[in-house]
């Protein structure tokens, strides 16, 4: 599963790692705005921000390919959008869509392939992002575990039972409907789990670290690169 | 002796209908052990959600010598430590560490604090050389030590298990009989677990419909209720 292996990549050890959430989450915000507003023509400058990319996911010690092949699931959508582009006529344009939402998608993901989700969901806060709205991220990765496994479970059940040659459209409706019961079954036991050990709907970060003069050469460096990369090229 | 936990009248009714609580007398004294029998269905779940205010219902509930309502709430459930049967359940956090630290993170522990006290507790159960794995790939038996640290991390009088062998192998079962009889909080078990129940606890209740159809002597109530399949 996907998010099981991000996961385990956030536990890392790396300089980049290591470095507080709070600087890296800022670094993909500047990161971000830098990358949307860049021209279409400036297609150098989107190699250079792919090029400061993959130094990050090499210092990180992430495999590329990996973190590339997770990125590009945003591709179908954007690719949409791009192809509607290119059919009326500019192609660069087009280009420049899909390198921008790749390249989103990969900054975003080596945020949070470096940092568990107790960090950045802390930096959020912060930041006095809406509660709820953090609330709502870290239900839904925890849920998403869940109702994964879930429907692994049943899917093998299924598999056990021939579903290979009976199953169908038919099949997976009922799979669907009886996943969504059973999810709000397990999601409502982790709740009452959770409010038993004293959950009052706030995460409370276990080890808020301070920000270092490191961490904040870290954010100078990004900003100075994403600058420069966005001036000149 | 002074009572851990003392109920009476208790009524609860599902929202489908289900009279699941039917009028529970009930009382735990401090340092005891007693173990909840009774056939599946029969609301012995539904009556330990009510032990630390899970679940709301009619009748009156004192916990450590405090009724139970909105404002002595956080404090009972800081005293009524509820293991769950399923611990997938109750493992939620991304590292066993951080999962046993939840808990005293929520009572206003420092995080320091907490994390100590999660190491301390996670070494007691015999966990501390999996700290920064991940819960969900642990064993069943790690699993349920690691869910029953999370509780102990938050200091409670009085430990609710639900169904604790459930999933269990038998050298396993053996580890946590062990583990939850070095444990001095009051216990209430939930258990189809005759042997368990026989090594861990002195009373018994037998749960028939939402109602207690017998208590007493565990061995005596396991007799008269025929509670062994062997």
């Amino acid at each position: 599963m996907h998010h099981l292996v991000i996961d385990r990549w956030s536990r890392g050890s790396s300089s980049l790692h290591q470095r507080d959430p709070r600087a890296k989450l800022a670094a993909l915000l500047v990161f971000l705005i830098v990358l949307s507003t860049t021209r279409p023509a400036a297609q150098w400058a989107f190699a250079a921000y792919a090029i400061m990319l993959i130094i990050a996911v090499h210092s990180a010690r992430l495999p590329i390919l990996g973190l590339a092949g997770r990125a590009a699931l945003v591709l179908p959508f954007s690719a949409t959008f791009a192809l509607l582009t290119w059919w009326s006529g500019d192609t660069l344009r087009a280009l420049a869509l899909a390198e921008k939402s790749f390249l989103s998608g990969m900054a975003a993901l080596l945020l949070v392939a470096t940092t568990p989700l107790t960090g950045w969901t802390a930096a959020l806060e912060s930041w006095r992002a809406p509660r709820m709205l953090i609330l709502v991220i870290q239900f839904v990765y925890r849920y998403l575990f869940v109702i994964a496994e879930q429907a692994q479970r049943m899917r093998w059940a299924a598999v056990c039972r021939g579903s290979h040659k009976t199953g169908g459209f038919r099949l997976a409706t009922g799979l669907v409907g009886v996943l969504f019961a059973r999810s709000w079954q397990r999601a409502d036991g982790i709740y009452h789990a959770m409010l038993a050990r004293g959950f009052r709907g706030r995460f409370v970060p276990a080890a808020p670290a301070p920000f270092r003069a490191a961490d904040a050469l870290f954010f100078s460096a990004c900003l100075a690169g994403c600058l420069a990369v966005r001036i000149l090229l | 002796m002074s009572k851990a936990i003392q109920i009476r009248g208790l009524r609860y009714r599902y929202p489908d209908g289900t009279q699941a609580l039917n009028g529970i007398d009930f009382h735990l004294d401090a340092g005891e052990s007693v173990a909840l029998f009774g056939a599946n269905g029969s609301g012995k779940t539904t009556f330990v959600m009510h032990l630390n205010g899970l679940l709301r219902g009619e009748g009156s509930i004192e916990v450590c010598s405090m009724p139970l309502s909105d404002e002595t709430l956080e404090q009972i459930r800081s005293k009524v430590g509820v293991v769950f049967q399923d611990s997938d359940e109750q493992l939620f956090m991304p590292t066993v560490l951080e999962d046993v630290a939840f808990g005293p993170l929520n009572l206003g522990l420092s995080p320091d604090d907490a994390l100590t006290r999660a190491r301390t507790v996670l070494k007691r159960v015999g966990m501390a050389h999996a700290l920064e794995r991940a819960p969900y790939h642990l064993s069943a038996g790690e699993k349920k030590r690691v869910a029953i640290a999370g509780v102990l991390a938050m200091d409670p009088e009085i430990l609710v298990l639900d169904e604790p062998t459930t999933f269990l192998d038998p050298p396993t079962r053996r580890d946590l009989l062990t583990l939850l009889r070095s444990l001095p909080q009051a216990k209430v078990v939930v258990t189809h677990d005759a042997n368990l129940a026989r090594a861990l606890t002195t009373r018994a209740v037998f749960f028939d419909q939402g109602r207690i159809a017998g208590e007493g002597d565990v061995i005596e109530l396991i007799q008269r209720f025929h509670w062994e399949y062997s």
